[in-house]
């Protein structure tokens, strides 16, 4: 689909403009690096406070690749911390999205569930996930498990409060349609309302997959000692804003990336959908 | 025995907010026969509709007994094929997987899914649309993919509940033409529910003219005018003067009794 203000391919201008449209998008990012690193340089602030993007750069990329050691005992480790951090929230994500859809589903679909499970879960939705630590070291020791217990409570409501919604505001309808086809009971769950459901829940897993980048990066300040957050909580300890800097980067970065993932697999799965966009394009 | 058979069908809706009952059908009775093409004709919330989802099995009559073929209706099947207002397609399936869902749920294969699907694609002239999702089509074809999924199932009754009200005029006419040229192929029971006096003198050949709430027969008139019907006719205009006389004293009468 076009909108009336796409540029025709056949005009000769058409590469030059997307080009130029391209960059468009960096002249924000660009200056405001450009702004940071000169004011890094301008010795207002000891660079120990605030590092200019070259010396965060520069930390990152030791920090991965481990040229020159800069970053000391994590000079090339980024990949294992990286890992460590992913490894958690895919833990967390996968468990809370298993759950959270069979309880979502179970609920938004029988008033037994709703009236048994509901009213437990949506008390336990608004304790801030952050304040299960104390009882999540308890129970799990400082290791991988306390902070997979914390993704999936951050990750868990989202994906059930939107599975409820989606099965709930099923057109009515289309169950109706189904039953005149023949349907039975688990065939209209099946067929009809659980398709019917899925951009609701896709919805809710996407904000699922940022709250897990959170809470696994809060849950290694406390509970882990490894990952993108232990390292960036001990650099904090041994004033290395850099490496502070380039551990947030890192973070927004697989957050991002991951994000990208899932709307892909949205993409594919909801390809019916793509028509009805507002706007209609890719992108 | 009559395909359709209504006996004393009375429904209440109980309205829980104000606390008082809505009497929508009072005393139904009517016989369609096979193979009759009878329009159900009353002005909006008089209970048309209500009436079809009984037949459909989709609400329950308050009392009072509905017979398809001498059986009793108690839930949906696919004995009766509905055709909806909007067309209340599956988003997610394409045209053709919207048509064959009927055989999906049977467990019937792929290939002969579609085989048998493509029948009806091309009976209703979708050919060429067949993999394209509801999103993707007109209102006009999506409908039509209605109708198609609805005649795979060989129901021996199908219901219409004012399937082209949100369409436009010309598109409108051309479905008309085609639904009965569909009927006269196949020959099959169909219950159309309309507010339009063209549209029923257009379509049908048993007029059911209904009073407003609460919703009772006022005549059911049969019309046998040959098709394709001219609407200019005077056997045309007769009927519809005759059938808006009958609509005509009914708002005499409430507008005197108010």
């Amino acid at each position: 689909m076009t909108s009336v203000t796409d540029v025709s391919p056949a005009r000769p201008s058409f590469r030059l403009t997307r080009a130029l449209r391209g960059l468009e998008r960096l002249v924000v990012p660009a200056l405001l690096i450009a702004g940071w690193e000169a004011f890094a340089r301008s010795g207002v602030l000891p660079p120990a406070l605030l590092p200019a993007p070259s010396a965060v750069l520069h930390a990152l990329g030791d920090w991965v690749f481990g040229f020159d050691e800069t970053t000391q005992i994590y000079s090339g480790h980024w990949l294992r911390d990286a890992l460590a951090s992913a490894l958690r929230v895919f833990g967390g994500f996968a468990l809370a999205s298993l759950l959270g859809i069979l309880a979502g589903v179970a609920i938004g679909w029988s008033r037994l569930f709703e009236k048994t499970l509901e009213p437990t879960l949506q008390m336990l939705r608004p304790i801030p996930p952050v304040s299960w630590i104390p009882l999540a070291i308890i129970w799990f020791g400082i290791a991988d498990k306390p902070a997979i217990f914390l993704v999936f409570l951050g990750a868990f409501f989202p994906v059930l409060m939107n599975s409820i919604h989606g099965v709930k505001t099923v057109d009515h309808n289309l169950v109706r349609a189904g039953a005149m086809m023949g349907a039975n009971g688990r065939q209209i769950l099946t067929d009809i309302v659980l398709p019917a459901a899925l951009p609701s829940i896709f919805a809710g897993l996407r904000i699922a997959v940022g709250s897990a980048w959170m809470l696994t990066v809060t849950a290694e300040m406390v509970a882990v000692k490894s990952g993108l957050g232990y390292v960036l909580w001990d650099s904090y300890y041994f004033l290395r804003y850099d490496i502070v800097l380039a551990a947030m980067i890192s973070i927004g970065l697989l957050g991002y990336l991951s994000d990208l993932a899932l709307k892909a697999i949205m993409a594919r799965t909801l390809r019916w959908q793509q028509a009805t966009t507002v706007q209609g394009r890719a992108g | 025995m009559a395909a359709i058979e209504l006996r004393n069908i009375v429904k209440v809706f109980s309205d829980k907010r104000r606390s008082r009952d809505l009497l929508t059908l009072d005393n139904i009775n009517l016989d369609i026969e096979a193979n009759d093409f009878v329009c159900l004709l009353g002005p909006s919330g008089c209970g048309k509709s209500t009436l079809l989802n009984i037949i459909a099995g989709f609400e329950q009559a308050t009392s009072g007994r509905a017979l398809v073929d001498g059986k009793q209706v108690e839930s949906p099947g696919s004995d009766r094929g509905v055709v909806f207002q909007q067309p209340t397609l599956m988003p997610w399936l394409t045209a053709i997987d919207n048509v064959a869902f009927h055989l999906k749920l049977r467990g019937v294969g792929r290939t002969e899914r579609y085989d048998r699907a493509m029948e009806f694609i091309d009976l209703v002239g979708l050919r060429g649309f067949e993999h394209h999702h509801p999103s993707e089509l007109s209102g006009g074809m999506n409908q039509r993919v209605g109708i198609a999924r609805a005649l795979l199932m060989n129901p021996s009754v199908i219901l219409m509940d004012e399937p082209f009200a949100a369409l436009d005029a010309q598109t409108k006419l051309e479905m008309q033409e085609e639904l009965v040229a569909i009927w006269q192929k196949r020959r099959c029971t169909i219950v159309f529910v309309t507010h339009s006096v063209d549209e029923a003198l257009v379509l049908g050949n048993k007029i059911v003219v209904m009073t407003r709430r609460p919703g009772r027969i006022r005549e059911a008139v049969n019309f046998d005018l040959p098709r394709p019907r001219d609407i200019t006719s005077p056997e045309f205009n007769d009927a519809k003067r005759h059938i808006l006389s009958l609509i005509r004293e009914e708002s005499t009468r409430l507008a005197r009794a108010s």
